[in-house]
Parts: C-alpha cells; sequence; structure tokens
C-alpha cells in the first residue's frame, strides 16, 4: 500500500496531473526564445508521471522509459544530422514555415524544434526513470541497502 | 565541405545512433543486438578508414558544427593525429564486440551494447574536438559508460573498483574544470586554436602556467601518470574481458593524446616547464608501473600494471618535444592499444579454457592450446619489445631520439623497464602455458568459442603487419608528428583568416593588419586548408 493515500494529496494530484502535462507542452514549445525548452519541460513531465504513479500505483508508464529516451536520442540526432545530407553543416538549423499558436506565441518549425523534441523525451524517460526506481524502493522499505550477513 | 562534414561527424553519428538504436531495442535478444554492435563498429571501421584517406589526402579537416565560426562554435577537428586514433578506436571497438558475442554479456541485463557504443562516442569525440570544454563533456560521456559498465555486474568487487574509478576521476573532471575556469579566465575563449593565438600575445605567463598545470593533472589522472594511477590497477581486473580490453587500449590513451593535444596546439610557449614535469613524472611512470606488475599473479592485474609503465614511455616522448620523438610515441600510443587489448583478450581466453586467471593455479595450455599460446606470444613479445615486432620500433625510435637528446636517465630506465616488461611477460608464459598444471584437472577444458579467437587473431595480425612493413606506419606518424610539431596548420584551418594573428608579428598591429591582408589576398582561407608546411619531401601514404 502506498504512503502517499492522505485525504490531501490523491484529489491534489488528480488536478495536477493534467495541467502539468499541459505546462510541460508549453514549456517546450516556447523554449526557443524565451524560458523553457525540452529539459525543462522534459522535467516536469517526468514530475506529473511521478506524481501520477506515487497516488496511484497501479498507472506506471505503459511504455518502457528506456525505450522513451532512446526514441528521444534518435530524434536528436536526426534533427542534428538533417542539414548535414542537405549540404550544410551539422546542427545548422533548418527552418521551415513559422505560425503563431494561442498561449504558446509563435512557433517556427525546424530542426532546431526537433532537437529540442528528442531533448524532451530522453530527459523524460531518464528523469522519470529514475524516480520511479527509487519510488519502488522507498514504497517496498528498502530505503537503505539490506545488510549480508 | 559538407563531404569533409560528414567524414569528421559520421565517427560521431554512428556511435550515437548506435547508443539510440540499441536503448530501443533493450527488448530484443541480446545476440541481435550484439550482431548490430558489431554491424555498426564495422561501418565505424570503413568511415574512420575514410578520413584518414581523406585527411593525408587534404590534410587538417574542419567541422564547424552549426555553421558557428570558429571561437564561437564548436569545431570538430581531424588531423592525421586525431584521424589515426579514431581508425585505432574502430578496430578495438569491433574486436571487442566480436570478442563480446563469445564472452557473454548476461551480467549487464541488457545494458552492455547501448553502453559500449556510447563508450566509443565519448572516446571518439574526445579525439575529434577542437574546443577545451567539448573535451570535458566528452570525457564525462566517457566516464559515465564506463563507470556503469564496470559497476553493472554487480558483485562486490565490481562495486569497489566502481567506487574507486568514478572518485578518482571525479577528482580529475574537478581539476580539469577549474582548469578550465582559469583558462577562460584569462583568455576568453576555449577554443585550442584560438587559445593558441591568444596564450602566445598574453602578458602574464603566471596564470598560463596555472591552468597549464591544472590540465596536466586532469589529464595526468586520465592517463594513468605517477601520482595518479592507483585507480587503473584496482578497477580493470573486476570487468569482465570484453570490456576490460576495450578500457586498457582506449581510456588512458584518451588522457595521453589529451596531454599531446593541449601541450602541442595550446601551450607551445610553456614547453620547457611542460618538459621539465613531465619527463621525471614519465620515468617514474615507467618504473612504478613495472615493479607494479613484478608482484602481482593474477593476469589481468599483470597487464593493467604494464598499461602504466608503457604510458611512461608516451609521456617520455612527449616531454623530449621533438618531431621525432613525437612521431615515436604516435607510433607508440597506436601500436600499444592494439597490443594491450589483444594481451587483455588472450588473458581472457585462458581464463574461460582453465577458468581461472590466477597464475598460481593455471599451466600446460602449451600442450593443449598450442594456438593460444602462439597467439599470446605475438602481443607479449611485441610489448616486450622483441625485434621483429611492432613494439621494438616502437621502443627503438624512443630510445635513438632520447640517446640523441642526450637524456641518459630517460634512456637507461625505458631500457631496464623494457627488460622488466619481458620478464613479465615471460612470467605469465611460464606459469599459464609451460609449466606443468599444478594439480589434476578434474573437470574438461571449456572450449573456446570461434568469435573469441577471430578478435584475437585479427589484432596479432595487425601487430604482425606493423612489424612487417614498419616503415610505412611511421612515415605516416612522421607525418602527424609534423602536423602536431607545426600546429600552425591547424590553427589556420579552424580559425577564420580574420581571426588569425601571427605571434610573432602581434605586438605591431600595423604589421599583423599587413599579414593578414596578405593572407587574405592569397586566400588562405578557412575553407581551403592550408598546405601541410611541414616535411614536403616525404611522399604522402596512399
Amino acid at each position: 500500500m502506498s504512503d502517499y493515500s492522505t485525504s490531501i494529496l490523491p484529489p491534489a494530484a488528480r488536478l495536477l496531473v493534467p495541467v502539468l502535462y499541459a505546462f510541460s507542452i508549453f514549456l517546450l514549445l516556447r523554449g526557443h526564445n524565451l524560458p523553457g525548452g525540452g529539459f525543462i519541460g522534459g522535467l516536469v513531465l517526468a514530475t506529473a508521471l511521478v506524481l501520477r504513479v506515487m497516488v496511484q500505483p497501479d498507472k506506471a508508464p505503459r511504455l518502457d522509459l528506456i525505450v522513451l529516451a532512446g526514441i528521444g536520442l534518435m530524434v536528436a540526432l536526426i534533427a542534428a544530422a538533417v542539414p548535414l545530407f542537405l549540404g550544410q553543416e551539422l546542427f545548422t538549423g533548418v527552418w521551415g514555415p513559422e505560425f503563431a499558436l494561442p498561449l504558446v506565441g509563435k512557433i517556427k518549425l525546424g530542426t532546431v524544434l526537433v532537437f529540442d523534441i528528442g531533448v524532451f523525451l530522453v530527459v523524460t524517460g531518464v528523469a522519470a526513470k529514475i524516480l520511479l526506481v527509487l519510488l519502488a524502493q522507498l514504497l517496498s522499505g528498502q530505503t537503505a541497502p539490506r545488510r549480508r550477513s | 565541405m559538407p563531404a569533409d562534414s560528414l567524414l569528421i561527424a559520421l565517427p560521431l553519428i554512428i556511435p550515437l545512433f548506435g547508443v539510440a538504436l540499441l536503448l530501443c531495442l533493450r527488448r530484443v535478444p541480446e545476440r541481435y543486438c550484439l550482431g548490430i554492435t558489431v554491424g555498426l563498429c564495422l561501418l565505424l571501421t570503413a568511415a574512420s578508414a575514410g578520413l584518414v584517406a581523406a585527411v593525408v589526402q587534404d590534410g587538417v579537416l574542419v567541422l564547424r558544427s552549426g555553421a558557428w565560426p570558429a571561437p564561437f562554435g564548436i569545431a570538430l577537428v581531424a588531423d592525421r593525429f586525431s584521424a589515426a586514433m579514431v581508425l585505432v578506436t574502430a578496430v578495438i571497438g569491433l574486436a571487442g564486440a566480436i570478442y563480446a558475442i563469445g564472452h557473454g554479456t548476461a551480467k549487464f541485463r541488457g545494458f552492455f551494447t547501448p553502453l559500449y557504443m556510447a563508450l566509443l562516442l565519448g572516446v571518439n569525440g574526445s579525439f575529434l574536438t577542437g574546443d577545451l570544454f567539448n573535451l570535458y563533456v566528452w570525457f564525462e560521456v566517457m566516464l559515465m559508460a564506463s563507470f556503469v559498465l564496470v559497476a553493472l555486474p554487480g558483485g562486490r568487487p565490481q562495486l569497489e573498483a566502481a567506487v574507486k574509478y568514478l572518485v578518482l576521476n571525479f577528482i580529475a573532471s574537478a581539476f580539469f574544470l577549474v582548469g578550465l575556469g582559469v583558462t577562460y579566465g584569462i583568455a576568453g575563449t576555449l577554443n585550442m586554436a584560438d587559445l593558441a593565438q591568444k596564450f602566445a600575445t598574453l602578458e602574464d605567463p603566471g596564470m598560463v602556467l596555472t591552468s597549464a598545470t591544472l590540465f596536466l593533472i586532469a589529464f595526468g589522472i586520465k592517463a594513468g601518470i605517477f601520482p595518479f594511477y592507483f585507480w587503473l590497477p584496482s578497477s580493470y581486473h573486476v570487468t569482465p574481458t570484453p570490456i576490460a580490453a576495450v578500457f586498457a587500449g582506449l581510456l588512458t590513451k584518451v588522457g595521453v593524446y589529451a596531454l599531446i593535444r593541449v601541450s602541442t596546439v595550446v601551450y607551445t610557449g610553456q614547453q620547457d616547464f611542460i618538459q621539465s614535469i613531465l619527463l621525471p613524472l614519465g620515468i617514474l611512470t615507467m618504473i612504478t608501473g613495472v615493479f607494479g606488475a613484478a608482484s602481482q599473479f593474477l593476469i589481468p592485474r599483470i597487464l593493467s600494471f604494464h598499461i602504466i609503465s608503457q604510458i611512461g614511455y608516451m609521456i617520455i616522448g612527449l616531454a623530449f618535444f621533438t618531431e621525432a620523438a613525437i612521431a615515436a610515441t604516435v607510433f607508440y600510443i597506436i601500436h600499444h592499444i592494439l597490443v594491450k587489448s589483444n594481451l587483455f583478450l588472450v588473458g581472457g581466453m585462458v581464463g574461460r579454457q582453465l577458468g581461472t586467471q590466477q597464475l598460481k593455479r593455471t599451466g600446460g595450455l602449451y600442450k593443449t592450446a598450442p594456438i593460444m599460446a602462439a597467439l599470446f606470444l605475438i602481443p607479449a613479445m611485441s610489448l616486450g619489445g622483441i625485434p621483429p615486432l611492432s613494439g621494438f620500433f616502437a621502443k627503438f625510435a624512443l630510445v635513438q631520439e632520447g640517446i640523441l637528446l642526450g637524456h641518459w636517465i630517460a634512456v637507461a630506465a625505458a631500457l631496464a623497464v623494457g627488460l622488466m616488461t619481458l620478464y613479465s611477460m615471460i612470467k605469465i608464459w611460464n606459469e599459464a602455458f609451460w609449466k606443468a598444471p599444478p594439480v589434476e584437472r578434474s573437470a574438461p577444458l571449456s572450449r573456446i568459442p570461434v568469435t573469441m579467437w577471430i578478435p584475437v587473431i585479427g589484432l596479432a595480425a595487425c601487430t604482425i603487419t606493423f612489424g612487417l612493413f614498419p616503415g610505412v606506419f611511421f612515415e605516416f606518424a612522421q607525418d602527424a608528428a609534423a602536423e602536431i610539431m607545426n600546429p600552425r596548420a591547424y590553427i589556420e584551418a579552424v580559425l577564420l583568416p580574420a581571426e588569425l594573428l601571427d605571434p610573432g608579428e602581434a605586438a605591431a598591429p600595423a604589421a599583423a593588419e599587413a599579414a593578414r591582408a596578405i593572407e587574405a589576398a592569397e586566400g588562405i582561407g578557412a575553407d581551403a586548408p592550408a598546405p601541410a608546411e611541414s616535411a614536403p619531401d616525404q611522399p604522402s601514404l596512399p
């Protein structure tokens, strides 16, 4: 049984988790010129995932988080390498159209955004994995490594 | 340019692609992942060979990431030395990956292959970067991957080794970071080519020496030179053989590479200081390493101590600081990587066959496995410096240069340590192969899978090729040394023409302006690598 089934945390989490999901996407999209970006967005999303597992231990993410990190790494690599095959240097931004989104503001499509999405996935996967492993140890009572007799 | 850029980028893109792909394939059976790893290593070898060919043909190649000009963006630079190191890395990576198939990687819980590729990524990045902070990042990539590879198999000795390894390498990272801070504080840049220019015109040599010392300590810990080598023999011997072989071949050599690169490009004005420190340290490294080996009876531990003693040779080669000595060092590094990795792999085969690598309990392999005995003898005699093999030519060139320069103590130490190395190798030979087995064996000998034979035979063939055609490889090493000792071509390739200052004329801005104008008129731009100004009479390699 989880230690976190207090009368405050679960209702709060039910409200907070969807907000955090939206907030992480918001941070990811506005990060090119304003505070935010893939790294911070990923940390927020990881927090949301962990918060959900804390109040509902059966709701662990179905996708293997390590695989998610691998996919993110691949996305980032593709974003970095695409310009190389278009006759430009590694990591050069290749830009697409620009449009505006409500709340977020101007979004410029391009390899830089794709790279940020890759970072977003890597950070989400790794941070959530680390926290969930620690949480699982905490919940099973193994806070300290058992001594060998 | 894009073709060149692609060639420089591929040694990084291929392993990074491997990390991403193999993380995604975590649930796929390990043997398929190992197959993919071997395939990627083959690709990496081909790409690296292409890079070497391009560098031999066109001189220094530069990739400016994000198309930012040099001091602002991160430049990746390939000259003969770094390209050769990348190629050797790919060869060792291939050998280790094939060996791992036969060795088995079950203890790594599915993380062996992505970490292995991450390790190669970090090593290649360290060799190719032209920026000191970027070098720090690659060191960390390498450190993280190697730390997890040491710790993951999980027993108590592994964890103990991992802690020692991590703590000492973190101390190195701390020194490195402080050095970076000091350097940035005095010069305002961390691009090596840019630093070379800024330091040449700097008024305050005291701070430059401080930063040089900090880097010396950081890279010294990585390279395993004299007072800092303790992490090495206490961590390598508990790692599984394919990992130990790759570590032994590559990790310390990255430190040596960084020492050579930094002291020849950035700290050219501090040569006397660097020489006065490195020469005694190199001699002590050789001697302490070889004495450490003499008292050991576990094969990988003996070999670990010999890494240290061999690093000493490379360090005195750098300390001699002449073109011939650097050429000998380059040759030495490449020879050593191939030989040392191979010795670890053969040691692992002995362990697989007899169930132990403890020399007191081995014996009799000469009768039961004569081919293995021969395959041990090739790299062992090469390491000891027996004439027709690669080690002889490496040591010969170094000692010859030492005699010419009159560094008698270094020469005497090099010769004595060579003899002691031979003693150690003969000790392994006697105990593992020659003497009768100490107890009657009840269990039959384990069979050695063919995937363990292939890399060992391949690396032995490389050693023999080095010994049969030393001229070809030495010519390459001499060209590489000429590039290293005349960093002008490196600097000109990295920086844009407007950034270039002639150190001699920097005091007179008008003259520098004129020189820049002339250079611009002659079209010596960043996009056209300057022709190799060194050794014009030597034919380039096919």
